[in-house]
């Protein structure tokens, strides 16, 4: 089957039944997406579906239709996505290993509401566990975010 | 042998006479236990100044030792490194090194002395300094226990300008000036007509060069990283997808594996039937493994679904099969039987509560660590040698275990340390990488990385442990005059330790850490550490004793302050006899404006704890709302001395508020048939963004001595939010999690 990744057209030959976040991290090898749960209750392997965040541990690969982001597609350290710009100005991450996820769904909020409200990021971010406890990072950067955004 | 080689460690380190700003700490080095572990293969040319710096054509790696799994401490070892040696954190590559005895760790011991931390007496620091000399002995390279800063905070610095001041004497022979006449400045040495050598060139003349020993480390005017706010290193990687876990290993052929073992911890396996998991697509292989089984295949999905096919007949736990029984186990153990350590009994308890006291009951339950990044390892094992990547915080016992299953000899056991995402005490285990060796040897030549499930790493926790409190207590005249504080828990350090083939002999220190050693002037004053028997298997839990027992010790003192009539912040400052910590107090009464007037329906409560060597205050303040209660405002004051970042600083206080307020409020682990019944992180609800509150923190750097900061946040975290819900509601919590008795909105 052929699916649609960062701009690319790849060629898999998994069974259908695999949930994309495995195919990307295992088999195309896109490791920035991350296993932490695999029953959507952590949002640490959210990728981009046409714009949406959706939990890829919960999207079996031979369902997906539409053109896929990951965080490797969002920006990378030579061309930052203005969340990733606001993720490294205010030094969010500890273990990082969440963060794929958090911006993931941050750029897909900011995306759909330019200037979230408090009630808005905690909805929105709700289901990203971050362990380490970096939430009152991730408020700061989403804002800052959406500052970028509104500016450029 | 390199030429290297033939400098002996005596040669840089006998003699040393360094001295830091006036105080000689040489020796620290003079005691130094093993080889510099670069020296054993380093190609001609290449110069390994200490264990911490190595200069090559190619460019300058720091050797950073202790892992990083999250607390940045690849950053702040770097930077310590860097501030002596002159170069730019963003130019040089900063590497984990080889495991080696060198990279000991001794600010772990200074826990594990029956003297309270506040006690500096000639007596303490004489025990301090021989369990120090056990540490070094045994070569205990591990991270945890905060000390990362604190045991290198000299040691780091003291590296890099022991390489500083090689390189310059290697410019100095090159170019026939006198050393003291050359400057040093990113990655280069000046001459005094403005030209440079870089480091890089200077290198091969440097490895032929006899370090220098005696080095003055620079005044804290002076630093250029430290004490400013940093970028840490990993930042851009960690946005952007770039950093590369243990997880996230790939090798050329590599296969992808998980591990099902008996869910009744400790127990073995009577049989298994893997026919109709061999049947699915992607799975090679199920082999058999201590406890279990390791199941092989082509990715890791088809693993997890081959691993839930396999079919187990288990042996059921020693411990018992109930929760209640475990609980039972508690509350049997406060007698003289169980009875491990009393070195707090201050005036005449059972005098000063015989009329009327005050008594209650406090529990705290078994707890997961679940690190985000599940618990993997990756391994190659071949006819010469085993290689292991794998985020481990005890890379010598890694080492060790390896050899141990695998009946390789233990230098043909070669462990690269990865990236962690998160641990919180979890990967001072081992077992991960033991199972992923055993599946691996079933597969010589083929690296094969192993992932837990999510399920798979609850089952098999190593939980944080359980604990019972009993108290009695007096207040009179509006004073707290009495407090009898005991407390029963499983040893922490017996099934770590034991899990290592080691023992630890003596009282466990964990059993009363965070509750005999607090510096009230209580004038009747108690504490009994009961050792409970061995249950389920425990572990080091992010602030691991003190976790349980300033939520037992800040919670029934509230109590008692309430009981006298005072204030629990004025009660608190009258009582503590220690400047550094009365200090935290006050600030925090100041940061949060104690005392002052509160909507209706809104509380505030206060802990204290010094956990660590670090005294830390926190004042919560909640509404009662509709919805249930909301956490507002958390206030935190810690003294740690000389804050390296205050970036990093404010990211692990906040942190380690919310992980002691999520798991206070939200998060137990339960046993049912001898099994754990939570399961994934939908039946274990740490805190979300939602419930997080804003956190104000603030270091206060009065003391000149450096403490680790990654767990004393945690312990009052729990009891400041009891104290609060009390304060707002008249409901005093003595169990976690406190959801069991109240909403949170």
């Amino acid at each position: 089957m052929q699916l649609h990744i960062n701009g690319t057209v790849h060629d898999v030959d998994v069974d259908p039944e695999t949930p994309l976040l495995w195919v990307l991290r295992d088999v195309i090898g896109l490791t920035g997406t991350k296993y932490g749960c695999g029953i959507a209750q952590c949002g640490a392997c959210t990728v981009h579906v046409d714009g949406y965040a959706m939990r890829s541990c919960q999207l079996a690969v031979g369902d997906v239709e539409g053109k896929i982001t990951t965080i490797e597609g969002l920006g990378n350290p030579a061309a930052l996505h203005a969340v990733q710009e606001a993720w490294i100005e205010n030094q969010v991450a500890q273990c990082g290993y969440c963060q794929s996820g958090q911006i993931m769904q941050a750029a897909s909020l900011l995306s759909e509401n330019p200037d979230p409200s408090d009630e808005d990021i905690n909805d929105a971010m709700y289901g990203n566990l971050c362990r380490c406890g970096t939430y009152p990072r991730i408020r700061k950067a989403v804002k800052d975010a959406a500052k970028k955004l509104a500016e450029a | 042998m390199s030429k290297l080689g033939t400098i002996t460690r005596r040669s840089f380190l006998i003699g040393s006479a360094a001295i830091a700003g006036g105080v000689a700490f040489g020796w620290r080095w003079y005691n130094f236990y093993g080889e510099n572990p670069m020296l054993e293969d380093l190609p001609e040319g290449d110069a390994a100044l200490t264990p911490y710096v190595l200069i090559t054509a190619e460019g300058i790696t720091l050797i950073t030792p202790r892992m990083d799994m999250g607390q940045g401490a690849y950053s702040v070892q770097a930077a310590l490194i860097a501030e002596e040696l002159d170069v730019d954190l963003a130019k040089v590559t900063v590497d984990p090194g080889k495991p080696a005895p060198i990279y000991y760790n001794t600010a772990l011991s200074s826990e594990s002395v029956p003297f309270p931390s506040t006690d500096r007496g000639t007596a303490a620091n004489a025990l301090r300094s021989i369990m120090d000399g056990a540490m070094k002995a045994m070569g205990m390279q591990i991270t945890g226990g905060s000390t990362t800063v604190a045991d290198q905070f000299e040691k780091l610095r003291y590296a890099g300008a022991v390489a500083r001041e090689t390189l310059k004497q290697a410019a100095a022979q090159k170019t026939g000036t006198a050393a003291a006449d050359l400057k040093t400045a990113d990655g280069k040495v000046i001459l005094p007509d403005g030209s440079t050598l870089s480091y890089e060139e200077l290198a091969p003349l440097a490895a032929k060069t006899k370090l220098v020993a005696e080095v003055t480390l620079r005044d804290p005017s002076k630093w250029r990283y430290l004490g400013k706010p940093m970028q840490r290193i990993d930042i851009v990687a960690k946005s952007t997808g770039t950093q590369s876990y243990g997880i996230d290993m790939r090798l050329d052929g590599m296969l992808h594996a998980t591990v099902k073992r008996n869910p009744n911890l400790g127990e073995g396996l009577k049989s298994y039937d893997a026919s109709e998991a061999e049947k699915i697509r992607g799975v090679q292989k199920v082999v058999p493994i201590t406890d279990g089984v390791g199941v092989v295949a082509s990715n890791t999905w088809a693993a997890f679904k081959g691993a839930e096919a396999v079919t187990f007949e288990w042996e059921k736990p020693a411990y018992p099969q109930s929760q209640e029984g475990h609980w039972q186990a508690l509350s049997d153990s406060f007698n003289d039987d169980h009875l491990d350590s009393r070195d707090l009994d201050k005036g005449d308890v059972e005098a000063a509560t015989q009329d009327n006291p005050l008594t209650a009951e406090y529990r705290a339950p078994y707890l997961a660590h679940a690190p985000l990044e599940p618990l993997n390892a990756t391994v190659l094992v071949t006819a010469e040698r085993i290689d292991v990547w794998a985020g481990t915080q005890v890379p010598r016992f890694v080492e060790n275990q390896v050899a141990k299953v695998t009946g390789y000899p233990v230098e043909k056991i070669h462990v690269h340390v990865q990236m962690a995402g998160g641990s919180f005490g979890h990967r001072l285990e081992t077992d991960q990488v033991v199972q992923a060796a055993e599946t691996a040897m079933h597969f010589k030549g083929t690296p094969v990385k192993t992932t837990y499930s999510r399920e798979e790493d609850f089952a098999q926790e190593f939980a944080r442990q359980i604990a019972m409190a009993r108290m009695k207590g007096k207040a009179s005249g509006g004073k707290v005059e009495a407090f009898d504080l005991s407390i029963a828990m499983p040893s922490v350090i017996a099934s770590q330790m034991g899990r290592q083939g080691l023992n630890l002999p003596g009282p466990d220190r964990i059993i009363p850490a965070g509750a005999w050693d607090q510096p009230y002037a209580i004038p009747n004053y108690r504490m009994s550490a009961y050792r409970a028997p061995q249950l389920a298997p425990v572990s080091s839990w992010r602030s691991v004793g003190a976790s349980t027992n300033a939520f037992f010790h800040e919670g029934f003192l509230d109590e008692l302050i309430h009981a006298a009539g005072a204030d629990p912040m004025e009660e608190r400052l009258r009582l503590i006899w220690h400047d550094e910590s009365r200090k935290v107090l006050e600030a925090v009464a100041e940061m949060s404006g104690w005392g002052g007037k509160l909507p209706a329906g809104t509380g505030r409560g206060v802990a204290f704890s010094l956990s660590f060597g670090t005294p830390v205050a926190e004042v919560v303040q909640v509404a009662d709302t509709p919805d249930g209660i909301r956490i507002e405002k958390v206030w935190v004051a810690a003294e740690t001395g000389p804050v390296v970042d205050p970036v990093n600083f404010e990211n692990l206080v906040q942190g380690g508020v919310i992980w002691g307020l999520g798991h206070a409020m939200n998060c137990e682990l339960t046993i049912a048939d001898g099994v754990y019944e939570q399961s994934n992180f939908d039946s274990y609800q740490a805190m979300r963004i939602s419930q997080c509150p804003e956190i104000t923190v603030k270091g206060l750097e009065n003391s000149d001595r450096v403490r680790g900061i990654g767990e004393p946040p945690v312990p009052p975290a729990a009891p400041a939010l009891a104290n609060a819900i009390f304060a707002a509601t008249g409901k005093r919590l003595r169990e976690m999690p406190f959801n069991k008795f109240v909403d949170f909105a």
